[in-house]
C-alpha cells in the first residue's frame, strides 16, 4: 500500500500565503497614502532630511573651515560673509552649526539602536522564559528606570571621566535598554501564548530559532514604534548632556556645547552664536518627533 | 488588592536597596584611593594612609557598603568631600530650591494642560486640537536649556519684562522672587504641557465615547453636567498618574534649567558633585532622586489600581 500525498492543501497553503503577501503591500500602500496627506508628517520629515543631509555631508557644504580663528572680530553678529557670526573665538558659527549636525544625530542614532538591540534581546528572553528569570530582568531593568537619564549619565561620566560623546552614546543607549525591554516584554508576552510558537516547540526547534526566526518578525511593528519615539528622546538627551559639557571633548562643535559656551554672552554682548545652535537644536527634535508621532498614529492603528 | 499593594511596596524597597548597590559600588569603581583622591597626587603616603583610615576607606569594599548603608538609613549621608561640611547641610537648602521652583511650574502646568486637553479632546480634528497636539508635541521635546535661550533673549533682554537670573536680591519681596523663578518655571512648563495634555485628551476621548456618557445625554442631562459630573471625574484619574510620573523625571530637567539661571538648587548640586568628584554628595543626591521616582512612580500605580477594577479585586496582580 503506498500513501499518496493529497496536492490540495499544498496549493490551498501557497495561495494563502500569496493573499498574506497582497495584504501586507496593500496594507504598506495604504499607510503611506495616510502619511502623505499629513502636513506635521511631511514638515517633519522634510526638516529630518535636511539636518541628515547636513550630517553626511556636513564638511564639503559648510562655507568656511570650523575651526579656522580670527579673533580680532570674536562674537561678531551676522554678516553677508557670517550669515550666523563668529563665536567667543572668532569661528563661523554657520560652518560650526552645518558642521555639528553629525555629532548630535550620529550619538542619538547610535544610542537608539544599541538600546533598541540590547532591549530586543533582553525583553525577548524575559517574556519568553518568564518566572526567576523575568522577575530578575525586570528588577535590574526597575534600577535602571529609578534614575532619569541626564542623573545616570552624570553619575557614569563622573566616574569614568571621560572626554568623548561616544561614551553618552554608550550610556544612553544602556539606559533605553530596559526601558525598550519592558516594551518587547510585554508584546512578547502576548506572542508566546499563540499557537504558532507551541507548534515550533512541538517541531523541537532550538530556542534561539524560536525567539529570533518565529517571535521577533511578529513584534517588529511595534518594536519599530519604540525606536521612533527612543530616537526623539535620545536627541533631547543627547542635547542635554552636550550643554552641562557631560562627556564632550573640548572644542567639539557639537551644538550643546557651542550654546553652553556663549549663553553667557545673550544678555548684551552676542546672541547669534547661542541662539543659531539652539534654534538648530529645536528643529532637529521637532522634526524628528513630527515624522515619529505620523509614524506611530499610523502603525498603531 | 491588598496583596498586589504589598507586593508593589516590596518591589519598591527591593529597587530602592539595588539602587544602593549600583550607586555605592559605581563610585567605587575608580581608579586610585579616596585619600588620594582628596589630598592630590602629589601628597605625602603616610598622610594619604591616614585620611584613608580616618574615612574608613581602607577597609574592605563589603564592610564600607554596610557601614554607609547602616549610616544613610539612619539619616547620615556622610561629609561633603568639597565643602567639607556635613552632606545634609548641602542637600537640604537646594532641595528647598528646586521644590520652590518646581511648585511654580506644576502650579502654572497642571491647570494649563488639562484645559488644553480636555478642549482638545471637546474640538476633536478641529484647530484647537492640532495646537495642543502637534504644538504641545513640538514644545515638549524641545530641551530645557533651549527654551531658556529663547525666552532670555525675547522676555528678557528684548522686552525686558522678566529677569534672566532665577535669584532675587536680597531683601526681595515675595512677588520679586517669584518674579524672577517665572522663567525658569515656564522652560519646564514647555517641556511637560504636552504629555500632560495628550493623557488628558485620551482620557477624555474615551470616556467621551464610553457607554455611561451616552447614558447621561440620553438621560437628558445637559452637555455642561455630562461633561462636568460623567466625563471629566473619570478622564482626570489617569492625568493624576501621569503628573507624579512626570514629578519623577523633573530632577533631569531641573540640572540644565538650574544651570542656566544659575540657581542654587538641587539640580546645580548634583552637577557640582560630578564637576568637583564630591563622591558622597553625589552618592546622596542620586539616592534622593532615585527615592523620590520610585515614591512618584508607586503613587501613579496606585491610582491606576484605584482606576482598575481587574487589579483591584485580585484578577491581576
Amino acid at each position: 500500500m503506498s500513501v499518496t500525498i493529497d496536492p490540495a492543501p499544498v496549493v490551498v497553503a501557497d495561495s494563502l500565503r500569496k493573499r498574506a503577501a497582497a495584504e501586507i503591500k496593500a496594507q504598506r500602500r495604504e499607510r503611506l497614502a495616510v502619511l502623505r496627506h499629513k502636513p506635521a508628517f511631511l514638515v517633519g520629515l522634510f526638516v529630518t532630511m535636511f539636518w541628515l543631509l547636513c550630517a553626511l555631508f556636513g564638511t564639503s557644504i559648510a562655507p568656511q573651515n570650523p575651526d579656522s580663528l580670527d579673533i580680532g572680530h570674536k562674537l561678531q553678529g551676522p554678516t553677508a560673509a557670517h550669515w550666523f557670526g563668529l563665536d567667543q573665538l572668532g569661528r563661523d558659527v554657520f560652518s560650526r552649526v552645518i558642521v555639528g549636525t553629525r555629532v548630535i544625530l550620529f550619538i542619538a542614532l547610535g544610542a537608539t539602536i544599541l538600546g533598541s538591540v540590547l532591549g530586543t534581546i533582553v525583553g525577548l528572553v524575559a517574556g519568553y522564559f518568564k518566572g526567576m528569570v523575568d522577575d530578575v530582568l525586570m528588577r535590574i531593568a526597575d534600577v535602571f528606570m529609578a534614575m532619569p537619564v541626564i542623573v545616570f549619565s552624570l553619575l557614569v561620566i563622573a566616574i569614568t571621566q571621560s572626554r568623548s560623546l561616544l561614551v553618552v552614546m554608550f550610556i544612553i543607549g544602556i539606559v533605553y535598554t530596559p526601558i525598550i525591554a519592558r516594551t518587547v516584554r510585554a508584546t512578547v508576552l502576548g506572542e508566546s501564548e499563540l499557537d504558532y510558537v507551541a507548534a515550533a516547540r512541538l517541531r523541537t526547534e532550538k530556542t534561539p530559532h524560536i525567539l529570533f526566526v518565529e517571535i521577533l518578525p511578529n513584534i517588529l511593528p511595534p518594536l519599530l514604534v519604540e525606536f521612533t519615539v527612543r530616537l526623539g528622546y535620545a536627541i533631547f538627551a543627547v542635547a542635554t548632556l552636550s550643554f552641562l559639557g557631560a562627556g564632550v571633548a573640548i572644542d567639539s562643535p557639537d551644538w550643546g556645547s557651542q550654546v553652553a559656551a556663549h549663553y553667557k554672552y545673550l544678555s548684551g554682548l552676542n546672541w547669534s552664536a547661542t541662539v543659531f545652535p539652539a534654534a538648530a537644536i529645536a528643529t532637529l527634535a521637532i522634526g524628528v518627533n513630527l515624522m515619529v508621532d505620523g509614524l506611530v498614529e499610523v502603525f498603531e492603528r | 488588592m491588598k496583596r498586589f499593594l504589598l507586593r508593589r511596596i516590596l518591589l519598591a524597597f527591593v529597587t530602592l536597596f539595588l539602587l544602593t548597590v549600583l550607586v555605592f559600588f559605581a563610585t567605587h569603581m575608580l581608579p586610585g584611593n579616596v585619600g588620594q583622591r582628596i589630598l592630590g597626587p602629589l601628597a605625602d603616603r603616610d598622610a594619604i594612609k591616614q585620611l584613608n583610615h580616618e574615612l574608613g576607606t581602607d577597609k574592605p569594599i563589603p564592610t564600607q557598603y554596610v557601614s554607609w548603608l547602616s549610616h544613610t538609613a539612619r539619616g547620615d549621608l556622610g561629609k561633603s568631600l568639597a565643602y567639607d561640611v556635613p552632606v545634609t547641610d548641602k542637600i537640604r537648602p537646594a532641595l528647598g530650591y528646586s521644590a520652590r521652583l518646581a511648585m511654580l511650574a506644576f502650579i502654572l502646568v497642571v491647570p494649563l494642560s488639562i484645559l488644553g486637553g480636555v478642549g482638545a479632546a471637546l474640538k476633536r480634528g478641529k484647530l484647537l486640537d492640532r495646537i495642543v497636539t502637534v504644538g504641545g508635541l513640538s514644545a515638549a521635546v524641545v530641551p530645557e536649556f533651549v527654551w531658556a535661550v529663547f525666552f532670555i533673549l525675547i522676555f528678557g533682554v528684548k522686552l525686558k519684562w522678566l529677569p534672566v537670573s532665577a535669584v532675587p536680591p536680597d531683601g526681595a519681596s515675595i512677588i520679586t522672587q517669584y518674579k524672577h523663578l517665572l522663567l525658569p518655571a515656564l522652560c519646564l512648563v514647555m517641556v511637560l504641557f504636552g504629555y500632560i495634555a495628550r493623557i488628558t485628551r485620551a482620557g477624555v476621548v474615551e470616556s467621551l465615547d464610553a457607554d455611561y456618557t451616552r447614558t447621561a445625554q440620553l438621560k437628558g442631562l445637559s452637555p455642561r453636567k455630562v461633561i462636568g459630573r460623567h466625563v471629566l471625574r473619570n478622564a482626570l484619574l489617569p492625568t493624576i498618574a501621569v503628573v507624579a510620573t512626570q514629578l519623577g523625571y523633573l530632577i533631569g530637567g531641573l540640572v540644565a534649567v538650574e544651570l542656566v539661571f544659575n540657581y542654587p538648587g538641587f539640580g546645580q548640586l548634583l552637577l557640582g558633585s560630578v564637576q568637583k568628584l564630591d563622591f558622597p554628595v553625589l552618592q546622596s543626591a542620586i539616592l534622593i532622586s532615585g527615592a523620590f521616582y520610585v515614591v512618584t512612580t508607586f503613587l501613579a500605580d496606585l491610582v491606576f489600581t484605584l482606576l482598575n477594577p481587574r487589579i483591584r479585586s485580585g484578577v491581576l496582580g
